[in-house]
């Protein structure tokens, strides 16, 4: 099952590297969100909670933008059928998907992160990234596999652009509340992490529910 | 044993019928013509033996696989020939059979002898969606028995070829290559020549021989 | 098919409500800071347990339907989420009122299961454009089983995550449903939880049973203009 998982992963990262349909989006999405947050919240410069706030709910509207794309070449061009025709299990698919999507938010953040730091952030990420980076990968885990399973959940309906944020959102809250706040510490003036472990606890627990649920579950969304 | 095995074979979309007292007996090297107007269920019978839909009732058996239960038998062993040619038109075609022979744990190497079969290698490398109806049929038919399937399901297999495209492909899809194969074509008389047991379908049920198929 | 038991449980139903409701009025004492107010109290936190309890076993049916194929399963499902949601809108709204009479304004985040219970109602919200969106009958059971699952895993780990977020942020005020209850308070709040659970119990019977009969009426109906037709 590794071995199809990235024979599919393969292709989407190729697809994606020929089209350049979601990455550029979503970076492009989070700096222009930036900037509506600068004028709305009329600030030059955030801190703490409210930088927190501000980073992570971009990453997540980010998310909805690259959700919404998972499973369109799929249904555009006939990629399921084929998948259901090949001797293959079916969990490749949501594998392969999710590994896509965590993949595509790790670039979206190579570049948003150090953009909001630019942008919006007062006190600098400076050395905070030791912190900083498990939590990114814990959150980019649990919205790939939420993602992945949304975007599935999603693919067959006809409201398929109005459905995938408001599944995707209400879902993500615990990632959300997790990150923020172990976030939030690591971005005020006087920085430090607190209580980083709880949280990273936290998202670990939801990362590894949601994985085991989704792969549980997905083949039922394939089957006909 | 038969090839494919129905026996009132019975496929619903909610309330409506789509197939319904579906019977047929296809041996092993024969060739099953599907006759009927537009949606009389030709590729929802397709679809059903490729093991992508379930029967809803009815017995049916496919190779050595009875639907539904055994399903999961079918993977691998069926070439599927739909509408859509299952090929995404960002890569190119090369890089398309080299996927689906990953898929199929195919060797790689069948793909350059493929293409030169089907007379595809000298634009095997461009995207597929710069190439013309006819080569994308040609690839979708290379890409339907790349994984050498024991039964063959061609939905208008010669849509969109030119004669000399079709000649090319006659060893692969066609009579000559001795698999079971079903065939659905709006080309009545030229379905019939090559074919050994006919099913002429009308609203989803059996038609009888004088009955008019496409009012 | 579903109405197994349904006279009993609609009379256990009416026989808990009455006792509930004149154990509320008569019996539970006066709260000293709140007043009269505070008796919402024995609604909306027993209407809040029941609907989390509806959406959970939505979920456990949908894990049934799923593993058997058979479309009950997935009726069930679908009315007990149904019902949990209606009852949802009363848990907000009682809720509400209580926040004001409590702390003066329509909506607090200081609650975290009030709180967390409107994130997991935005949620439950989004069953029916799913459900209704999806064509294929079966495909539309199959996608709303899985939706209950998820939703249902989700319920408990969303209320740890509030719960997790608003003691760091709003130290907890010692608020009723945490506290300990005296002892004629929790006999009138485990009384209000019986009957509001054994009313929805009820009512879903009731829908259960309806909705039965009236696919049952549509098929007889189809059937015979089919042969009417012949």
């Amino acid at each position: 099952m590794i071995g199809v998982t990235r024979t599919i992963l393969a292709k989407d990262l190729l697809l994606e590297l020929r089209t350049k349909e979601s990455v550029p989006a979503m970076t492009l999405f989070t700096l222009t969100v930036y900037v509506l947050f600068h004028f709305g919240l009329d600030r030059d410069s955030l801190d703490g909670e409210l930088a927190a706030g501000v980073l992570w709910v971009t990453l997540l509207l980010a998310a909805v933008i690259g959700v919404a794309r998972l499973f369109a070449t799929e249904r555009e061009e006939g990629g399921i059928d084929a998948l259901l025709l090949a001797p293959v299990d079916r969990t490749a698919l949501f594998l392969a998907k999710a590994s896509g999507l965590f993949l595509f938010l790790v670039a979206v953040e190579i570049v948003a992160v150090p953009a909001f730091d630019l942008l919006l952030l007062g006190p600098g990420l400076g050395g905070t990234m030791p912190e900083l980076l498990p939590v990114l990968l814990l959150g980019n885990l649990g919205i790939a596999a939420v993602g992945a399973l949304v975007a599935a959940l999603a693919a067959e309906t006809r409201a398929r652009e109005l459905i995938v944020p408001l599944l995707l959102l209400p879902l993500l809250v615990p990632v959300l509340i997790a990150c923020a706040q172990a976030t939030e510490p690591l971005l005020r003036q006087d920085q430090g992490p607190e209580d980083l472990g709880r949280w990273l606890g936290l998202l670990t627990l939801y990362d590894v529910v949601f994985v085991l649920l989704s792969v549980a579950v997905f083949d039922y969304l394939l089957e006909d | 044993m038969a090839a494919i095995e129905l026996d009132g074979l019975e496929r619903r979309y909610g309330e409506r019928v789509a197939l319904a007292g579906v019977t047929a007996r296809v041996e092993a090297g024969q060739t099953l013509a599907v006759l009927g107007g537009n949606g009389a269920g030709k590729t929802t019978l397709l679809r059903v033996l490729a093991g992508l839909l379930r029967p809803h009732a009815g017995a049916a058996r496919v190779l050595d696989a009875k639907l539904p239960d055994e399903r999961w038998k079918l993977p691998g062993r069926v070439g599927y020939l739909g509408h859509e040619p299952l090929l995404y038109r960002e890569l190119s075609g090369r890089e398309n059979l080299h996927y689906h022979a990953r898929l199929h744990g195919v060797a790689v190497r069948r793909v350059p002898e493929l293409l030169a079969v089907i007379g595809m290698d000298r634009r095997a490398d461009d995207p597929v969606r710069e190439l013309s109806r006819g080569m994308v049929q040609r690839l979708a038919v290379a890409r339907a028995v790349l994984h050498e399937p024991d039964l063959l399901l061609l939905d208008e297999p010669r849509a969109n070829l030119d004669p000399a495209a079709a000649e090319l492909l006659e060893p692969l899809i066609g009579r000559a290559s001795g698999r079971t194969r079903v065939l659905v074509s709006h080309d009545v008389s030229g379905t019939l020549a090559e074919s050994d047991v006919v099913l002429r379908l009308k609203q989803g049920r059996p038609a009888a021989e004088d009955e008019d198929l496409y009012r | 098919m579903y109405s197994k038991g349904f006279k009993p449980l609609a009379a256990a139903s009416v026989v808990s409500l009455a006792t509930a409701l004149s154990l509320v009025f008569f019996y539970a004492p006066l709260d000293a800071d709140q007043g009269f107010v505070q008796k919402i109290f024995y609604v909306h936190v027993p209407m809040a347990i029941v609907a989390l309890g509806g959406f959970v076993a939505g979920g456990i049916f949908g894990i049934r339907h799923l593993r058997s194929g058979d479309p009950s399963w997935d009726l069930r499902s679908y009315v007990a989420i149904h019902l949990s949601i209606i009852l949802g809108v009363g848990v907000l709204a009682t809720g509400a009122i209580w926040a004001k009479a409590s702390w003066g304004h329509w909506w607090v985040w200081d609650e975290p299961v009030l709180v967390s219970f409107l994130v997991v109602f935005l949620l439950y919200c989004v069953y029916y454009p799913l459900r209704f969106s999806i064509e294929d009958p079966e495909r539309q059971a199959r996608y709303s089983s899985v939706f209950a699952i998820t939703a249902g895993v989700f319920v408990p780990l969303n209320f740890a995550a509030v719960r997790m977020a608003e003691s760091f942020t709003h130290p907890r005020v010692l608020s009723q449903t945490g506290g300990s209850l005296p002892g004629e308070m929790r006999l009138t709040f485990l009384v209000s939880l019986l009957a509001m659970a054994l009313l929805f119990v009820t009512l879903w019977k009731l829908e259960l049973t309806a909705k039965h009969a009236a696919m049952q009426l549509k098929k007889l109906r189809r059937r015979l203009d089919a042969r009417v037709a012949a």
